[in-house]
């Protein structure tokens, strides 16, 4: 079987190309006379439809392959070559890759045909193809690498995507400032990623340093260097994905315009790190204890980001701390060696999110750019496709059965409780009943009781159809996304699972039905109590309550940007000012100053020879040829 | 003989030396070069003759060319400083004291 095919380098470049064509026709033209709409529209939209295309190219020919030799390679060129490290600037297309790149690019690519109609007026609109093109093929890099240091490329390429794009209105310095934040925070986790890559190139990379030559070589990894490794790359991977104690930047990624929200929310950038830890299962599931700090941390950051969504007022700040949350299920699936369960909750999520996401900003779209849930209301009339599409999204964001987060989520809360680790799973299943509390809350909020914003309300109407149509496409896929991994207990074949697991190193325990009852009814009687909570509470229009106590507490999330202001950036300012006015002058510096004074004094010294008037000078020359022509004749003899 | 040459061309030389060395004004100065110019032509007009060879005289023409050409420069130099301060004192002139 031929496993070389040279097409597959394409995908990443599609967009990249994309990305430079529409930088450069915007950098030309925006101080003259900008380019027609329709134009940056259509090439921006070129680049992720084909990748889709080739995607799906990829997958029918991983298809049509056997299933334990299911992988395509394309070495584009030798990067660089330093004694055993040898990096080739590869791409690998195996399952798992294959169904990130399907998705990656499907959502990528509506978002990108939801841009059209959302940026339409902006004066930047072509620089903001061009960053959401590179956005793109970044991510697809990382989806594709066949290495860790190739993955590391499109790691650092989303991050800067996500710095450029989140601070793009750029006139504000809060914007700025939460771009800055993110970009911080994340070479935080990225410092992570990098030790790790580097204990594993030192432990077992004088073999090959490619997923295929590591996965061999995973057995010789001692269990201390195993569990090093693991961590580091979590901590890359906390960053990226946004878990605890690295989660603060996501929230304040919504300075960005919404479809880059949708983007980073859904298709790109925090979904690299559950793929990277499921990338790397081959080397978790050999070390449980690092698993089982992945799966809490997970579920930690799934329980306080549910708690924070639940108090937010910012219809966008909602969706972010659900995204933290579902975040969290996901590396609680991942941790607990369901890696397929965690991977399928990636690709449902992405395809509710997005639509949350996109439906969100046609809501703020309607209302001029108002994001306070408080002061909606009423929008089902006005808005009926935006509506029935959201709710599609909150329902399967809240886990409602049969809407496709019901499966994914199951999957994990099963997963959890079948390995025993019954602590994730009640915490899980108490996540699952905050989440349909807060995302029918926003529901109620937004579109049912009465308006809050009379002259919002008046004018507020469904989308142009370029917004509207992504919107059904993922409200289909958020459907029906589910049933593509069914559980056999309703007659399905886990078919995704099946699909991924020659990636994986995927663990599938034994346990008896009534366990998987008990998961399934466990999570069902969660959402049905947080949607009646919901219900009461906001259902027949509530008033806007004064937050105190425990509530404002919330609000403020736990003050826990305050605290990482004052015990980490505080005490890092108070340091660089100490090492700048006492350590720079006085240390580092004055080499320079005795350098320059040395000079200093020998130019007075020599200064008494120069004279001025040219006979001295002539005097010096003869003094100097005399002494010359001397020493010529005495070695002359 | 050849010593004889020799040492007229030494003196001609030390006393160029000792003008441009020892006197103010420009123009002696110049002249002053040109001697010691001609006393390394004598020299090598000398030399010439007592190794029966012509490279000698070659090298003198050339001398003379360059003497020609430095000449021609140094008198626009010396008009220069002239024009500048009405004087051809190089006393005058101390602009590069330190």
């Amino acid at each position: 079987m031929e496993h070389t095919v040279n097409y597959l380098g394409l995908i990443p470049l599609f967009p990249l190309i994309g990305a430079l064509v529409l930088g450069i026709l915007h950098m030309c033209t925006c101080t003259k006379s900008p380019l027609s709409e329709k134009l940056y529209g259509i090439l921006a939209c070129i680049g992720p439809l084909l990748s889709f295309v080739l995607a799906l190219v990829v997958f029918f020919q991983l298809k049509s392959m056997p299933a334990d030799s299911r992988f395509l390679t394309h070495d584009a060129f030798t990067w660089f070559s330093v004694g055993d490290l040898n990096i080739t600037m590869g791409f690998l297309a195996d399952p798992l890759s294959s169904l990130m790149l399907l998705f990656v690019t499907l959502i990528g690519s509506l978002i990108h045909i939801y841009s059209v109609g959302y940026m339409a007026g902006d004066e930047n609109f072509g620089k903001f193809f061009s960053y959401m093109n590179l956005f793109l093929g970044s991510m697809l890099i990382l989806v594709l690498g066949s290495g860790p240091v190739v993955m590391f490329v499109g790691w650092e390429g989303v991050g800067l995507c996500s710095y450029l794009l989140i601070s793009f209105y750029s006139k504000d310095t809060a914007n700025v400032l939460a771009g800055n934040k993110a970009f911080i925070v994340n070479r935080i986790g990225d410092l992570g990623f990098v030790l790790g890559m580097s204990f594993l190139f030192w432990a077992i990379g004088s073999g090959g340093f490619d997923y295929l030559s590591l996965r061999e070589n995973a057995h010789l990894l001692t269990p201390g260097i195993g569990l090093v490794v693991c961590l580091l790359l979590f901590v890359g991977a906390c960053g990226k994905s946004a878990q605890i104690p690295l989660f603060v930047w996501l929230p304040d990624a919504m300075a960005g315009p919404t479809p880059v929200s949708a983007l980073i929310h859904a298709a790109t950038m925090v979904t690299a790190g559950v793929y990277m830890v499921a990338r790397f299962s081959f080397i978790y599931a050999h070390v449980p204890l690092a698993g089982s700090i992945v799966a809490w941390t997970g579920i930690l950051t799934a329980l306080l980001a549910a708690i924070f969504a639940m108090f937010q007022r910012d219809i966008k700040k909602i969706l972010a701390y659900s995204t933290v949350s579902q975040l969290g299920y996901m590396f609680a699936g991942v941790g607990v060696a369901a890696y397929s369960a965690g991977i399928f909750h990636v690709f449902t999520h992405a395809f509710f999110k997005a639509l949350l996401f996109l439906g969100a900003g046609a809501v703020i779209y309607a209302l001029h750019h108002e994001q306070d849930v408080w002061k909606m209301g009423g929008l089902k009339e006005k808005m009926p496709k935006t509506y029935w599409t959201m709710l599609i999204g909150a329902l399967a964001l809240a886990g409602c059965p049969p809407f496709s987060g019901f499966f994914s989520k199951d999957e994990i809360l099963f997963s959890t409780l079948a390995t025993g680790h019954t602590g994730i799973w009640a915490v899980g299943v108490a996540v699952a009943g905050m989440t349909a509390y807060y995302s029918f809350r926003m529901i109620f909020l937004v579109f049912h009781g009465p308006p809050r914003n009379k002259e919002g309300f008046d004018h507020a109407k469904d989308a142009p159809a370029v917004m509207t149509i992504p919107l059904i496409i993922l409200a289909v896929g958020a459907l029906f996304a589910g049933f593509l991994n069914l559980p056999s207990l309703f007659g399905g074949g886990l078919n995704v699972s099946k699909w991924l697991a020659p990636s994986l190193i995927d663990h599938h325990p034994h346990v008896g039905i009534s366990v998987e009852l008990l998961a399934i009814g466990a999570s069902v009687v969660a959402f049905a109590i947080g949607i009646t909570m919901a219900y009461k509470k906001f259902g027949q229009g509530a008033v806007e309550p004064k937050y105190s106590g425990f509530a404002e507490f919330c609000y403020n999330k736990f003050y826990i940007d305050e605290l990482y202001h004052n015990i980490l950036v505080r005490p890092y300012k108070g340091f660089g000012s100490i090492i700048w006015k006492s350590l720079e002058p006085n240390v580092t510096d004055i080499h320079v100053k005795i350098a320059s004074w040395l000079y200093q004094k020998a130019g007075t010294a020599f200064k008494v020879f120069q004279v001025g008037y040219v006979r001295v000078y002539a005097i010096y020359m003869v003094i100097g040829l005399s002494i010359m022509s001397l020493l010529l004749s005495q070695s002359l003899n | 003989m050849i010593q004889d040459y020799l040492i007229l061309s030494i003196i001609l030389f030390c006393i160029g030396i000792i003008g441009v060395v020892s006197r103010r004004n420009v123009l002696v100065i110049f002249m002053s070069i040109e001697l010691m110019l001609n006393a390394a032509n004598l020299a090598f007009i000398a030399f010439s003759r007592f190794h029966q060879s012509m490279d000698g005289h070659v090298l003198a023409m050339m001398v003379m060319a360059v003497a020609a050409a430095e000449a021609a420069l140094a008198l626009a130099v010396v008009i220069l400083l002239h024009k500048h301060k009405s004087k051809l004192d190089t006393n005058v002139f101390s602009l590069l004291k330190g």
